[in-house]
């Protein structure tokens, strides 16, 4: 290490190892790992959300995953949570609405309100 | 794979001892198992700081604070938290208050009211790691320093942050290095002091465990500043895993060539090299650790002249503490105007305080400098345990002296101590309580000292022990008033005729007590009565119509001296009874009170 944008660029790569350790605010994601969300496949819906994350370098959120979240048929879900505390779940998850969640939630702050719950149980 | 889960686990001295690499290496097996040992970081870390709590986990990203972990409750907590992410409620801390679990570690008290500055990353990244420290900023204000600012400007921040020494002396650490600058060698050392002798102290090695790579970066811009080329860090043998560390950094940085020739493209060059102590007391002293770093004897010498001018192998050299050393990185980063606003006018920035004795949370807290005695004991420290009642808490250890409930609400700075007849010391804060005898309290410390005294000058080799003689004869109950003045005819006379600071300040834990509790002295040496029950020859247990008849106590007993029916009232027998208090303790009801006694009579 010679100069000190050579030390800078090893601390933004290191520092993604670790944001985790330090983002509080943001969009905070809910995966429901109970045992039949993990027997839907919550566990690449919740991998895919981190994929994201990292690949878009989002720094304004945080991953997480909950246990039950009492409506299996529906599974696999993710509840987003935003900054004022307004909570959205989205259900029957697959990869591609996870990437489009990202994109239009997280990203532009729009909410894809025909995968929230809500929704889904009306039709 | 990115890591979606990170489990930190402590691995400071108190929790590896309690088996905190054990659980690393379960965990290691349990995720194997599960099959997500790729989504999962296990960090060893530097101490959290809740020594208490032991061993102490945390879970990222929920922050999830786990205390008394178990080897044996790794695996509920890879399956349920890990994988369902629920959880583990029995593992969580409880808030004293409405005694609700408390999930998160930010929302612990113990944690809200503190200030971190010197223990920023110890708790919160991998010591062994230099690229977690590096991401912490780390070796960025060298970095900065190096190629943007002169060793003037550099000296210049310090003092303008108003940093004073941890290390005990408190002196401005912005002047003397600019003493050591201005002193004109083509030799200079800088030199941290990582000796730590206060019994209780303990904040040194866990910066050293934690956060390795401050001390490194710092001493390096110590370096830079007063026109060092080499430092060395002198540590006592007795912290191996502070030494490992330590060594491991090194190795990084020079790796990294963040230590060695032309560092940051410079013509600065640094090296830092380790030496051991063999953990005497006195050898903290700095006259007396350049010497025992030279290879004689750690015995202190006259000052002046002063290190700065002359110190290891007669060149002038800048000795630090490493709490002091652990702040300076961060006055380059924020600003001394940053760490100026923290603190009080003159005691700048937040000081680290090892919590012992009576105290719910025995551990590190480090806060503002200004904050009250009372918030670290009660907010912080979680006030005094099985609602005993607070007596004094003695700060500046060995040298230092008590302070008492009238003074608990002095906000704690360098001068304010000083005022109470204490001093800051190096942070050992032990609480004590209605059971701790104040005699036995200043004998205890003075013993320490008697131990330590290096021997050169009459006044504190023989003094402190004719001192330690008298305190010994107070509590075997043979004392006189006489002895009181004695004693502190004798503490002043030490007091002003040592050559170092281990002998002018051996009699303050004497000279406070006796300000303060001169009552307790005068029951020792006038009824004859250690009035909380500590000093074996003058107390006396008996058992009141309270009693319930449990039987607790009689169980506990060591040597059988209690008689008594179940639901009946007990009796002790004082000719057997050793006075070793087990059955005060456990009494449910606080029916077993010590009360005054002649010679193992009731008065
Ligand atoms: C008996 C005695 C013991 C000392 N022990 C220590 C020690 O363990 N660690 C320490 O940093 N300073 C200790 N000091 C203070 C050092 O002499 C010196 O003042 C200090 O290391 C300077 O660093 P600072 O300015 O950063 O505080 C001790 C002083 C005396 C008189
Ligand atoms: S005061 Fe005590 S410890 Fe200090 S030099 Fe004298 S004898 Fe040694
Ligand atoms: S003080 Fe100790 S020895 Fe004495 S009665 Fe109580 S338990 Fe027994
Ligand atoms: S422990 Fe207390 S209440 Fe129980 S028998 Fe002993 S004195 Fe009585
Ligand atoms: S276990 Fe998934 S909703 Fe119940
Ligand atoms: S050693 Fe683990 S919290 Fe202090």
């Amino acid at each position: 290490m010679k100069t000190l944008a050579e030390l800078k660029k090893l601390r933004d790569e290191s520092l993604k190892k670790m944001t985790m350790r330090y983002t509080k605010d943001g969009f905070r994601v809910q995966v429901g790992m109970g045992t039949c969300g993990i027997a839907s496949g919550a566990r690449p819906i919740l991998n895919e959300f981190l994929e994201q994350a990292n690949l878009r370098e989002l720094k304004n959120m945080t991953i997480t995953q909950v246990g039950c979240m009492g409506e299996c048929a529906y599974e696999p879900m993710a509840e987003i949570i935003d900054e004022s505390g307004q909570s959205y779940v989205y259900c029957s998850l697959t990869i591609p609405i996870v990437r489009e969640i990202i994109e239009k939630h997280i990203i532009n702050h729009q909410p894809v309100t025909r995968y929230l719950l809500s929704t889904r149980k009306d039709k | 794979m990115l890591e979606r889960i990170q489990v930190l686990i402590c691995g400071g001295t108190g929790c590896m001892s309690s088996h905190s690499k054990e659980i690393k290496q379960a965990f290691e097996e349990e995720l194997t198992n599960l099959g997500i040992k790729d989504e999962v970081g296990l960090v060893l870390t530097g101490c959290f700081g809740l020594c208490e709590r032991g061993p102490v986990i945390v879970i990222y990203p929920d922050e999830t604070f786990y205390a008394h972990v178990k080897v044996s409750d790794v695996k509920i907590i890879c399956e349920e938290h890990l994988l369902k992410g629920r959880h583990i409620d029995r593992l969580l801390v409880k808030n004293p208050l409405d005694r609700n679990k408390i999930k998160q570690m930010s929302q612990l008290t113990f944690y809200s009211k503190q200030k971190r500055i010197a223990l920023r990353n110890c708790g919160q990244i991998n010591p062994l790691d230099i690229d977690e420290y590096i991401a912490r900023d780390g070796y960025l204000a060298l970095g900065e320093a190096l190629t943007k600012m002169t060793p003037d400007q550099v000296i210049k921040e310090v003092l303008d942050s108003g940093l004073k020494g941890r290390g005990g002396g408190g002196f401005l650490t912005g002047l003397k290095w600019q003493f050591a600058a201005q002193s004109v060698s083509d030799k200079k050392y800088v030199i941290c002091n990582a000796d730590e002798g206060d019994p209780g102290a303990f904040m040194d090695r866990a910066i050293l465990e934690g956060d390795p790579h401050s001390i490194l970066e710092a001493m390096a811009l110590c370096g830079y500043a007063i026109g060092s080329d080499q430092g060395y860090i002198y540590v006592r043998a007795e912290y191996p895993v502070a030494v490992e560390r330590l060594e491991h950094a090194i190795l990084q940085a020079k790796e990294y060539q963040l230590l060695g020739d032309s560092i940051f493209g410079t013509d600065f060059s640094f090296n830092i090299d380790i030496r051991l102590g063999a953990g005497a007391f006195v050898c903290g002293e700095e006259t007396a650790l350049i010497k025992s770093i030279e290879g004689f004897r750690g015995m202190p010498v006259l000052k002046p002249p002063f290190p700065a001018k002359k110190g290891l192998w007669g060149y002038p050299t800048n000795v630090n503490n490493v709490e002091t050393l652990a702040n300076i990185p961060v006055i380059f980063l924020k600003g001394a105007d940053y760490f100026k606003s923290i603190g009080t006018e003159n005691s700048t920035g937040t000081k680290v305080f090892a919590l012992g004795g009576k105290i719910n949370n025995t551990g590190l807290v480090e806060v503002p400098m200004g904050t009250t005695l009372r918030e670290v004991v009660y907010d912080i420290g979680g006030g005094i345990p099985n609602k005993r009642k607070f007596k004094a808490i003695q700060t500046g250890g060995p040298s230092g002296g008590c302070i008492t409930e009238k003074d608990l609400d002095t906000p704690i700075d360098f001068d304010n101590l000083k005022k109470l007849g204490s001093m800051m010391g190096s942070g050992g804060m032990i609480v004590m309580d209605e059971d701790n005898c104040m005699v036995d309290v200043a004998r205890f410390y003075l013993e320490f000292t008697v131990e330590e005294s290096c021997g050169k000058c009459t006044p504190c080799r023989e003094g402190t022990k004719q001192m330690l003689d008298i305190l010994n004869r107070i509590c075997d109950g043979d004392g006189t008033l006489k002895d009181i003045d004695e004693l502190e005819k004798l503490a002043h006379m030490i007091q002003k005729t040592s050559l170092c600071g281990l002998g002018q300040t051996a009699p303050n834990p004497v000279l406070s007590t006796i300000k303060h509790f001169r009552d307790e002295y005068i029951a020792h040496v006038v009824d004859k009565a250690c009035p909380a029950g500590v000093c074996a020859e003058l107390t006396h247990f008996v058992i009141d119509d309270g009693c319930i008849g449990c039987t607790k106590c009689a169980k506990n007993c060591p040597v059988n001296a209690i008689s008594g029916w179940p639901k009946q009232i007990h009796m002790i027998d004082d000719e057997l009874c050793i006075k070793c208090g087990a059955c005060k303790k456990a009494c449910p009801v606080g029916a077993i009170t010590s009360i005054p006694s002649i010679r193992g009579e009731a008065v």
